[in-house]
């Protein structure tokens, strides 16, 4: 007893510092969040200060992180007991994963006739779906190539353009418009990666990320062109074979197969067309990295000097990865107007890029389940929260730490290899470069 | 008298000069490599040998000079006007890295596939074939595999094939990076001091293994190296350099008794050797 209490003394000079470094964060942080106050007095904006408040919230991080600091954090590091804690359950989703591919297809394809299915969760698996789809084309340069993309909603927001203008302007239906809009953005990928193939890790992400932004700001500002901050409306519906989703479409889906019309079946219908689009993504990345390109690409993460020394193109090799992934997006892009069937620059902002950067990053760069289940829990979780309205922002972030703590290469780490001799052996994400752009 | 090397070699080396701002790191160097040669490259530290392989591949473009190849069929490249990629997809030049540059997290396996990218680009016609798998390009990864395979079984690795390369003891990384440069199918293998670090046995079955590819591939070989053992045993021709410039160029026995070359080892005072 008299050996703890002269620890906790000898601990009480170096707790109290902490405490009183917490305590000025804090203070810095909520001096503007709490300290102030807005008012709305009719007429003009009035500021209120709040001291005894902010001196409350100062004072219970000193006295809390004190507290702390003196009876349960005895020097181990939390975050290592965190991982330890955290460790089998990343075991036991490395063992199922080669089961979770075939269970989550049936899943999908199952989804809109199983009976808890409405309106409201077909909505949710749409909007997952284009994630998984935006994941995966990311991935191809982010996972595989190893070049950090921050911009890549501009070939989202490409696509969709494309799709908007060409369908309203010459009334060209969706199907012959997604080609036309992924060849599109994919010249934009090309557009985008000629200037920026010098550039590496940092300096990357920063243009790409300019890029995106100035892609966005464009859409404002052409009024003439993209009708600016108004936005494109009436983009007209996909269609199946010709027959129209609609109460009165001429002719129409239902009257053509003798069912009674349903809005439902639009949705189905749509959720069909991602799902396929997404299967299509998820089978050409995962042929290519079979194919010398793939495995180029993949070599130029791990090493791009040894890459030239062997003969490989970098710069087209580079500009290959951004075409095809650029490609992908310009696809979900089309697909996300003839959904909404209203689009805006609103829609491709800067946040769009974190998340789908955060699905690929969260999954595991470079794997294609791990994008399902990212996706899955991030945008699935999002909706969950949705009552939580701004805090979920929040609760987003903290989630993002934990995992980052728990799982600092993603979800699945492991690496297939893409081409073996006597046996297939995953290989370890502990030896597999991230890329420096 | 001519030496045997400068009859037809596969590479001129003339007044080769590099600077990087005030430092001159190779200064006015002429050498040749013969077809079927191994030729070494070998001089104290800080000599400006890895710079000039950086310039026979494309990595620096040299200040001044000419790097003149010719090929067994005539065909000539100026190898300090093209690209690195071009230098070793075109002019056949492979290399290895001072510090091993094998693609870590890839399979043994797939480092040898990716030194055959180019031959199988073609064949997937840009991936498009590769796409719906026609037979063309199936029958040409076959090829691919084999070639690796034969090498794997050179270095003694078919074992490991599937194993990360990563996780290769070093003397095996070593060797893995020779066989990745052999499947380029090169005429010249340029190597970065392919020996260091490795124990007397490995270094021994270095050696076997350089002589068994000049024998058995008909090509040049270039290497920088520091272990004398390789050096003396196994070269045919060696150039010696210090501090950019070259001080002596001969057989192996020239070499080891010109007194430039002791002095520039040992560390000599300059009026000794004079």
């Amino acid at each position: 007893m008299a050996q703890s209490e002269t620890s906790l003394s000898a601990r009480l000079p170096s707790a109290l510092k902490d405490a009183a470094i917490a305590a000025f964060i804090s203070l810095a942080l909520f001096a503007f969040i709490v300290g102030i106050r807005t008012v709305d007095d009719p007429g003009k904006l009035l500021l209120e200060p709040r001291p005894w408040l902010l001196a409350g919230f100062v004072g219970a991080v000193f006295f809390g992180r004190l507290f702390l600091n003196l009876f349960f954090w005895s020097g181990a590091h939390t975050s290592e007991a965190l991982t330890s804690a955290l460790a089998p359950v990343g075991q036991i989703f490395e063992r199922i994963s080669p089961w979770l591919t075939p269970a989550l297809v049936v899943f999908a394809i199952t989804l809109p006739f199983l009976p808890f299915t409405d309106r409201y969760i077909l909505d949710v698996a749409i909007m997952v779906m284009t994630y998984i789809m935006l994941g995966w084309g990311l991935n191809v340069v982010v996972g595989l190539a190893g070049l950090l993309d921050l911009g890549y909603v501009a070939f989202y927001a490409v696509g969709a353009y494309s799709y908007a203008l060409v369908a309203t302007h010459f009334g060209l239906s969706f199907w012959v418009a997604l080609p036309l809009a992924g060849l599109l953005a994919a010249l934009w990928g090309i557009i985008l990666g000629f200037p920026v193939l010098r550039l590496r890790g940092d300096y990357l992400a920063i243009v790409t990320l300019a890029f995106g932004e100035i892609i966005r700001i464009v859409l404002i500002n052409w009024y003439s062109l993209t009708n600016g901050p108004d936005g494109i409306s009436r983009i007209p519906r996909p269609t199946f074979f010709g027959l129209e989703l609609t109460r009165r479409g001429e002719p129409s889906f239902h009257e053509f197969f003798g069912i009674p019309y349903s809005p439902l079946n639009r949705i189905i219908f749509l959720f069909y067309i991602i799902l396929v689009l997404a299967l299509i993504t998820n089978f050409v990345t995962n042929r290519l990295r079979r194919l010398p390109l793939g495995r180029a690409w993949e070599a130029l993460r791990e090493d791009e000097i040894a890459c030239r020394s062997l003969g490989i193109n970098t710069r087209n090799t580079k500009l290959s990865a951004f075409a095809i992934g650029a490609m992908f997006g310009g696809f979900a892009g089309s697909f996300f107007a003839t959904r909404q069937g209203f689009i805006s620059p609103e829609s491709f902002t800067f946040i769009e890029s974190a998340i789908i950067l955060a699905i690929v990053v969260l999954g595991g760069m470079g794997s294609q389940i791990g994008v399902v289940v990212a996706s899955i829990v991030m945008i699935g979780g999002f909706e969950l929260f949705r009552e939580l309205e701004h805090y979920r922002m929040l609760m987003f972030g903290l989630a993002m730490v934990l995992i980052m703590i728990w799982r600092p290469r993603g979800l699945i780490t492991s690496r297939e290899p893409s081409v073996f001799l006597k046996e297939k052996k995953a290989v370890s994400g502990e030896l597999v470069q991230e890329g420096k752009g | 008298m001519t030496a045997p090397w400068e009859k037809d070699p596969i590479l001129r080396v003339r007044h080769l000069t590099m600077r990087f701002g005030g430092l001159v790191a190779i200064d006015n160097l002429s050498f040749d490599v013969g077809r079927n040669d191994i030729t070494a490259l070998i001089g104290p530290n800080g000599a400006g040998k890895t710079t000039v392989f950086n310039c026979l591949t494309g990595f620096y473009k040299p200040t001044e000079g000419m790097i003149r190849m010719t090929h067994a069929d005539g065909n000539e490249f100026l190898l300090e006007r093209l690209d690195d990629h071009v230098i070793a997809r075109q002019a056949r030049v492979a290399r290895t890295f001072q510090n091993i540059r094998l693609f870590g997290g890839m399979t043994v396996l797939e480092n040898l596939m990716v030194a055959q990218h180019n031959p199988l680009v073609h064949a997937s016609r840009f991936a498009i074939a590769g796409l719906f798998g026609l037979a063309g390009f199936k029958r040409a990864e076959r090829e691919a595999v084999e070639r690796s395979k034969h090498w794997l079984e050179k270095i003694d690795l078919v074992d490991r094939a599937d194993d990360p390369a990563a996780d290769l003891p070093y003397g095996a990384q070593r060797r893995l990076e020779i066989a990745r440069a052999m499947c380029m199918q090169p005429v010249i293998l340029c190597l970065d001091e392919p020996a260091a670090g490795l124990n007397p046995r490995e270094s021994d079955q270095l050696n076997t293994l350089l002589l068994d590819i000049r024998k058995e591939e008909q090509i040049a070989i270039l290497l920088i190296e520091h272990d004398m053992s390789v050096v003396m045993e196994i070269s045919d021709h060696i150039a010696v350099l210090d501090y950019g410039i070259k001080i002596s160029d001969g057989t192996p026995d020239f070499v080891r008794s010109d007194p430039h070359v002791i002095a520039a080892y040992l560390g000599v005072e300059d009026e000794e050797v004079a």
